[in-house]
């Protein structure tokens, strides 16, 4: 390691930010944990031989329940550590981290535990809760590992506030730029100025695909129009079409950043709601094994 | 005019009113000379319902007028209601234009050509000035105004705003807002930037142009002004467009001419900015006298506010007190002086009782002062009545023997002066019985002071000490007020630098040669004093501010390291002979101590132990130069990437920051929670803002404060409110009057002004049963709904979450790790580029 000789920085503030990311903080530490974990149970279960076969009410399935409803209990708590703004030594990074490792390790601690028992009853679907809110969480990871870079690009140093502002701004333009044309072409871009350029939906939301955009659909027609008519110096179609083509542009930027922002959270509309439905029929499960014990 | 009055008082702010009041009062014949048609001009310009703040709130109230925080109508209503009562005698347009005459028998000029007789003159007339008036020939009955109190007033006029400063843009853009008011609004400046607004002011203008809803003249002057008309002097000749109405806004000229033209004496001189050309110019030593002549010192005054001709007193803003309270204060001082009451104490007596309430018994407070200031060296160039404000804004403590003034490591830029006893200085950390003695008379500290970095070592008393510790506001004033004093500081602080920085047991004798060498020179930022492939042996000490090294590679700088104030260059081709082997050149604005090449040669010549040091020094230096010349053909991409990255940091100020937060977009996904964060923590307002702010290769430098070295914020501020703390965080205490001024004087955008919005309901009430906003910063609406009662706006910015264990709440409260907080020297260094 090569370092350049400074005068030391004193500072009795401690310096807790290390550069690392969720996945790798302290060097993987959390999924060496989740793995040793579930090295450890999976041992467990070839070593011992229930009988007549595995099964959750064994001592060992009672074991490896116990774990898993804690930790999902758990993991349930992320969502109130990241809102509650307490002070002490915590990092929610760290928390994340745990949290990513610590839920992959639930398959193989569930799995374990139903031992391999499944049916049409509610302790399957407390597991196949389970397994989707994972799946989902895996795709949110995915999401996060893919997206932040694409987020910031397309931003180029840009806040939402002045995309939207920029966005007033060129309709403020179109609006004036407009007033000596005629009733056709003013009502096309009158249809650019009306439309939420954002409505559509969750699926063009999503796809960042808005196949009625009136602005595009404004330029096309100003253009099919001009080419039939004369060119004239100073032609206030000229200024409005190169304005369309702006509004065009910084459309696309908008609407690619509405997309990323929703692919980044569009998970968790999944992964929270069956989180709860899990807690549900983990609690029936619980009653119901204990019940009918 | 005929009978001579016994006091008349330039100027009606809250110092000129009072001080009349009080004449009014004791029945004492006397008049308010104001220039406009109300009291108080500058309140009086305060925006609508602005809340006017009473700090310092420890200092009791003495005016006949009375005074307490509230909104500027209601200020001004008790005023006016007051001055009223007590008979005050005003006369409203009166513009003040000469004094002249001598005490017992002044004549006030006026601008409308009216006459004033007095016997003493008390001048409170602030410091904001005139507005600077337009020189071009106006015709009769054209409109020319120089303010613009609301822009809805006007509605289809052709109006022109001259001035592309702040003022003058805001008045423009307010003019041309509203599209339906039917005003056709222009804007000229002089120059073809607008160098001294605002960027998103500026940004706003040119948007506001392109959108064709006003016209902008660069490079433009009035040139005649008529009824309907405006001409201008163009670049490219002249211009004549429809105008109603003229609004100038061309800033103002600070008042200090006038004050130095009363009763002076005249002489032809040579004008300092036109070399060749004689002006009539006030002959030295007559009228009123300055301190200094640096643009921000104050008149010289007596302890009785009395300045150097006799008979005529200064108060107020314009002697260096800027907050209302003090202001009335002195108008009530003045007037008792002026009357014979000589026995009167200031109204800051308890405080400064208070200041000495922990040394031994036995003086009072003019004693006290006295003391330390035939004491201290560098204090015996203040008067009485600087010595007292300097007191208010210093402290002093008396320490046992042992007893620890300060810590190596602290933050802290305060200064210390030891008015009885000794101290010692721990030079060895490792060793604390290492010490060297600094006796009385003498200062410490000053490291911090001037370069505002970590105290160097740890000093404690020696002996039964009393020992002035004197806040950086105090001390920067100190060196503005008298010369000697910053001279002296200047050597000490050289010599004292020198021998930490090289430590190897060297003496103040051995550096004597080396610091008579010695010469400080500012660094613009940009600038190099050292160019790779030159000559030269000289050696380079940083005092503050912080350099780059540079090396050309394949024609292209190579970002090499980043060196903080408190470092030394220059010392490789000293060693090894020959050429500068890389550039180096200043981040920001700096200081630095050129050191004579050959005298530090001998000096190291005399002392092996200090080359040894040097030579180590050197060493990690070479290291990282051969790094990057064995690899310049083989990974320039990646070190084009680190230079690249490093320079858009330098861009963004880090150079001048101790502490800032930085954002990996690679792993950051927009969920704000370290806004969130952030206002959780302090009173429900953000103190940053993620989403501004640059990007390099996905490194994004946020809207947050970076703790600079010299905080640009502290510069101006009335209640000296800001602060660095103990962990070097710079805040903002709850004096804070809301002036604004920090804002304005950011760089960085970082400081915003407003009101704390009320208690929001817990986190559970809010996940259970969804009372309130939830987490973070409130919506404004919902703080406008819940609040009760009347809240000032105060200036708001990071503090670094002092006092906050667990430290930062930005950071901790990022989920995938993407916000970072480093300090400059930490994250610039090469050692990068191999992780």
């Amino acid at each position: 390691m090569l370092m350049v000789k400074n005068p030391p920085s004193a500072s009795r503030r401690e310096r807790t930010s290390s550069h690392d990311g969720f996945l790798r903080y302290r060097n993987f530490r959390w999924a060496k944990i989740a793995a040793v974990i579930c090295g450890i149970s999976i041992a467990a279960y070839l070593m011992i031989d229930v009988q007549p076969h595995p099964n959750g009410g064994s001592a060992e399935g009672y074991v490896l329940g116990t774990i898993g409803a804690l930790l999902i209990l758990w993991l349930t708590l992320l969502g109130v550590r990241k809102r509650a703004m307490t002070r002490g030594r915590w990092s929610l990074k760290a928390w994340t981290s745990a949290h990513v490792y610590l839920g992959l390790s639930l398959i193989v601690i569930a799995t374990l535990h139903t031992g391999f028992q499944f049916g049409w009853n509610v302790h399957t679907l407390a597991y196949a809760l389970m397994m989707l809110v994972i799946l989902s969480g895996i795709w949110g990871i995915s999401m996060y590992g893919a997206l932040p870079k694409a987020l910031s690009d397309n931003r180029e140093m840009m806040t939402e506030t002045q995309m939207l502002e920029a966005l007033r701004s060129i309709d403020r333009q179109l609006h004036e730029a407009a007033q000596p044309l005629d009733q056709e072409n003013a009502d096309l871009v009158q249809s650019s100025l009306e439309q939420d350029p954002f409505g559509g939906g969750l699926w063009a939301r999503l796809t960042g695909r808005y196949s009625n955009c009136s602005t595009r659909a404004a330029q096309a027609e100003l253009r099919r129009g001009a080419a039939f008519r004369p060119k004239l110096a100073d032609d206030p179609l000229d200024r409005i079409d190169s304005l369309l083509e702006r509004k065009g542009s910084i459309l696309l930027r908008v609407r690619r950043h509405l997309r990323l922002k929703a692919l980044l959270e569009i998970w968790l509309y999944v992964h929270v709601p069956i989180t709860f439905a899990l807690i549900a029929a983990l609690s029936a499960h619980i009653v119901s094994v204990f019940f009918y014990w | 005019m005929s009978d001579a009055f016994r006091i008349a008082i330039v100027g009606s702010g809250p110092a000129g009113l009072s001080a009349a009041g009080r004449a009014a009062e004791l029945g004492l014949s006397h008049v308010l000379l104001e220039k406009t048609d109300h009291l108080s001009d500058t309140i009086y310009k305060y925006q609508k319902g602005k809340h006017v703040m009473a700090t310092p709130v420890q200092l009791a109230l003495r005016s006949p007028l009375d005074f307490d925080a509230g909104k500027r109508e209601k200020v001004l209503g008790t005023w006016d209601e007051q001055t009223a009562k007590h008979g005050v005698n005003v006369m409203h347009h009166a513009d003040v234009k000469a004094i002249t005459g001598a005490k017992g028998d002044f004549t006030l000029k006026l601008t409308d050509g009216r006459e004033v007789k007095a016997e003493t003159v008390i001048l409170a007339i602030g410091t904001q000035g005139n507005p600077n008036l337009m020189r071009c020939p106006i015709e009769d009955g054209a409109v020319v105004q120089y303010t613009l109190d609301d822009p809805a007033e006007y509605n289809d006029e052709h109006i022109t705003v001259v001035g592309g400063g702040d003022a003058g843009i805001e008045n423009a853009l307010g003019l041309a807002a509203e599209v339906a008011q039917g005003n056709v609004v222009s804007l000229c400046n002089r120059s073809a930037e607008f160098s001294t607004a605002k960027g998103p002011n500026v940004a706003a203008l040119l948007g506001a142009r392109d959108a064709g809803r006003m016209q902008v003249l660069t490079e433009s002057t009035p040139a005649k002004v008529e009824k309907g008309w405006i001409t201008f002097d163009t670049r490219d000749g002249e211009l004549k467009i429809r105008c109603d109405r003229v609004i100038a806004r061309m800033g103002s000229a600070p008042p200090r001419a006038f004050v130095e033209a009363c009763c002076a004496e005249f002489e032809e001189k040579e004008d300092p900015r036109n070399p060749g050309k004689m002006m009539r110019g006030v002959k030295a030593g007559t009228g009123v006298q300055f301190t200094s002549n640096d643009r921000l010192a104050y008149p010289v005054l007596s302890p009785t506010f009395e300045s150097t001709v006799p008979g005529i007193f200064v108060i107020g803003a314009l002697a260096g007190y800027p907050l209302i309270k003090h202001c009335m204060n002195q108008g009530y001082d003045v007037v008792e002086f002026i009357n014979g009451n000589t026995a009167l104490k200031p109204a800051d007596e308890p405080i400064l009782e208070k200041k000495f309430a922990g040394l031994p018994k036995g003086r009072d407070v003019a004693e006290w002062l006295e003391l330390l200031r035939t004491n201290i060296g560098i204090l015996q160039g203040l008067s009485p009545l600087q010595m007292r404000e300097f007191m208010l804004d210093s402290d002093v403590r008396m320490y046992r023997p042992g007893e620890v003034i300060f810590v190596r490591g602290a933050r802290e830029d305060s200064l210390f002066a030891i008015a009885e006893g000794s101290v010692l200085v721990e030079i060895n950390p490792q060793d604390p019985s290492i010490t060297v003695p600094i006796g009385t008379g003498e200062i410490f500290g000053e490291v911090g002071l001037i370069s505002g970095r970590t105290r160097g070592a740890t000093i404690r008393a020696a002996e039964k000490s009393i020992i002035v510790e004197i806040s950086r506001l105090a001390a920067l004033r100190l060196q503005r007020q008298v010369p000697s004093a910053q001279k002296e500081i200047t050597r000490i602080s050289i010599e004292r630098q020198l021998l930490q920085l090289f430590k190897a047991g060297l003496t103040k004798e051995d550096v004597a040669e080396v610091v008579a060498g010695a010469e400080v020179r500012t660094v613009k930022a940009g600038e190099a004093v050292i160019t790779e492939g030159e000559q030269g042996s000289d050696v380079f000490v940083i005092r503050s501010g912080s350099m780059i090294v540079e090396k050309t590679v394949g024609g292209k700088p190579v970002f090499l390291s980043y060196v903080p104030a408190g470092s030394f260059v220059g010392e490789m081709a000293l060693i090894d002979g020959g050429l500068r082997t890389a550039t180096v050149k200043a981040a920001i604005k700096a200081d630095v101590i050129r050191l004579p090449g050959e005298a530090f040669a001998r000096l190291m010549a005399s002392k092996p132990a200090l080359e040894q040091r040097v030579r180590q020094d050197m060493e990690a230096r070479r290291i990282v130069n051969s790094f990057v010349e064995e690899r310049k053909h083989s990974f320039s991409g990646a070190v084009d990437l680190y230079s690249q990255t490093a320079k858009f940091l330098i861009d963004e100020g880090i150079g001048e920051a101790t502490d800032v937060l930085l954002i990996d977009e690679n792993l950051c996904v927009g969920c704000d929670n370290c806004e969130k964060a952030c206002a959780d923590s302090h009173d429900g307002l953000s103190r940053l803002d993620r989403e501004a702010g640059k990007t390099y290769a996905h490194l994004h430098v946020p809207t947050s404060c970076r703790h600079c070295e010299h905080p640009h914020c502290m510069a101006d501020c009335p209640p000296n409110a800001i602060h660095r703390g103990p962990d070097g965080e710079v805040f903002i205490d709850d004096t804070c009057i809301g002036c604004g001024n920090c804002q304005r004087n950011c760089p960085y955008g970082v400081i915003r002004m407003d009101k704390v919005p009320p208690k929001k309901p817990s986190l559970l009430s809010w996940l259970f049963l969804g009372l309130g906003p939830g987490p973070g910063e409130p919506s404004h609406e919902w703080s406008v709904e819940n609040s009760k009662g009347e809240k000032p706006k105060k200036a708001i910015k990071c503090d670094m979450c002092s006092g906050i264990e667990g430290g930062p709440a930005c950071v901790r409260a990022c989920p995938t790790g993407a916000a970072i907080r480093v300090s400059p020297d930490e994250f610039l260094t090469v050692a990068r580029l191999e992780a």
